[in-house]
């Protein structure tokens, strides 16, 4: 069994959902991580906010978080057990990340060695 | 006469129950003074102490104060142990901690605090890490309550030998770790209390979904763990929110008791049980101490458990029950897995989402050995595709072990085919 982790890349990090839809988000994401955790699958996981976020830069510049210059933000990740690759990407299929057009899920496999 | 024969039925009653609550404290305050290498002399000494109780109190009758005749004939005899056993003697004497000055004989303490002491640290050296999750219970059930061999042979479905020979090697293994009598340092305490709930996490399970037959013992088992984890909570270092979580849990569970078994003795399903039947007191209490246990920063299992417990006594189905059960299986299983817990998540699914999604979900579990397994299939599948129900129950039935089980899933697939 390898580990991979799932990584959740929001195309524009700007976008400032409603409560309600977040709130709906939180279900479908709960829901889907519970779905892999039921089959044992699941081994950590975490959001990262984009509050006290900063980008540190050549020559110790630092800006405030990753916007703006670059489109794509990492929302979270988490990490999977699975037999292949392939098993991993149906994993990554079903994350509500993907419902947002332009967002990707990019799946990494964990180099434990 | 007729006295005679009162105090000879009090006595066939009161001696069980002294074993019962005395066997353990005599051993543990002896443990203390002797070590727990010596854990066996110290058994010998309070078995020893009940034998001289039989024999006496069935010629002169029972003493005014029971327990206090118990302690002081305990006491005799272990110092008795200790002045025929030079060797013994020896040996003991230098790590005695507890001799009185001037005196070669260990100062026998049973007063309420040093029993309480004394069973604390035997449960810290009983559950430890170094020790199988098996011989701990074991060694709980026999020390730490005071259940016979026969007893815990029968809740493991077992024999004697079977449990002498894990008692016996439980002892060796405590003698090769050189497992002391006391209570943990305050940075290793979080640690070593992990284990010990474990156990009385285990020893409740024990005595809750045991296959054994007999009902008024695995009651008494989760009694037990019941009053072990109290114990925890009386002391201020132990009493933590985790302890706090673990306790409210048991007492949801234990308020079913009655409601779950018919006159039978046959177990009840929880959709089928009568909730007046439901122990109210034990249900208050379970959320006294689920509200005592949300004082901390960590989100153990047992919060998450006993929170799902607490949602079980509400038999109303709404909405929100369901969600709220399902999201508190899904952080669980996070922490936690075990197919139990992922099957119940899946039911949970089902009542929140909707079955089709809870069927997609349970399909890919493949927990194929587990008959528990077939029958969720089997209730996904029910008014959805009753055919592809009944094959389901039909592989539960194959796997199914117990007659009680058997039974269940045999009716509900009664049920199907009168449809």
């Amino acid at each position: 069994m390898e580990e991979f982790m799932l990584i959740f890349r929001h195309e524009d990090g700007t976008k400032v959902a409603s409560p309600e839809q977040i709130q709906v988000w939180m279900k479908q994401t709960m829901d889907w991580i519970g779905g892999i955790a039921a089959q044992n699958k699941f081994v950590e996981g975490n959001g990262l906010p984009f509050a006290d976020s900063r980008v540190v830069h050549h020559n110790n510049v630092v800006t405030n978080g990753p916007f703006g210059e670059i489109k794509e933000t990492i929302g979270g990740y988490i990490i999977v057990k699975a037999e292949s690759v392939e098993e991993a990407v149906e994993f990554a299929k079903g994350s509500p990340v993907l419902q947002g057009d332009g967002n990707t899920v990019e799946v990494r496999k964990v180099d434990r060695h | 006469m007729q006295q005679g024969l009162f105090s000879c039925m009090a006595q066939a009653e009161l001696i069980p129950h002294l074993f019962r609550t005395e066997f353990r404290k005599i051993t543990a305050v002896l443990c203390k003074v002797f070590g727990i290498e010596h854990l066996e002399v110290a058994e010998d000494i309070a078995s020893e102490t009940f034998l001289s109780a039989m024999e006496t109190w069935t010629y002169k009758g029972i003493p005014e104060n029971p327990t206090a005749w118990l302690y002081l004939v305990a006491k005799n005899k272990a110092k008795n142990y200790f002045q025929r056993n030079h060797l013994f003697a020896a040996k003991i004497a230098s790590q005695v901690k507890y001799t009185a000055s001037g005196s070669e004989e260990p100062d026998i303490d049973l007063s309420d605090k040093n029993i309480t002491d004394s069973q604390l640290q035997m449960i810290f050296a009983i559950c430890h890490p170094g020790i199988s999750k098996e011989a701990q219970i074991g060694l709980a059930l026999r020390i730490l309550c005071g259940f016979g061999i026969t007893e815990i042979a029968n809740a493991f479905l077992t024999n004697k030998e079977i449990i002498n020979k894990r008692l016996f090697r439980a002892k060796e293994k405590l003698r090769e770790e050189k497992v002391q009598m006391e209570f943990p340092g305050k940075t290793e305490i979080k640690k070593r209390l992990d284990t010990v709930l474990t156990t009385l996490y285990l020893l409740f399970n024990e005595g809750y979904y045991s296959e054994s037959q007999d009902v008024v013992l695995r009651e008494d088992f989760c009694l037990e763990a019941m009053r072990l984890t109290y114990l925890l909570l009386e002391n201020p270092s132990t009493n933590t929110p985790e302890v706090n979580a673990l306790f409210a849990l048991m007492c949801f569970h234990a308020s079913r008791f009655e409601a779950r078994r018919n006159e039978n003795g046959e177990i009840i399903l929880y959709q089928d049980q009568d909730e007046s039947r439901w122990n109210e007191t034990l249900i208050a209490k379970g959320a006294w101490f689920l509200h005592e246990a949300s004082g901390g920063e960590k989100l153990s299992r047992y919060h998450l458990e006993a929170t799902i417990a607490y949602w079980n006594t509400q038999k109303q189905d709404t909405p929100e029950k369901w969600e709220s059960i399902l999201q508190l299986y899904n952080r669980l299983l996070q922490i936690c897995y075990s197919p139990v817990a992922a099957l119940n998540r899946t039911y949970a699914l089902a009542k929140a989402n909707g079955k089709e999604v809870a069927i997609a979900e349970a399909e890919k579990l493949q927990l194929t050995d587990n008959h528990y397994y077939f029958v969720l299939l089997g209730e996904l599948y029910t008014d959805i595709d009753n055919t592809r129900a009944v094959t389901h129950l039909q592989k539960a039935l194959l796997l199914a072990k117990t007659e009680a089980d058997k039974r269940t899933i045999q009716k509900k697939m009664a049920r199907l085919e009168a449809v």
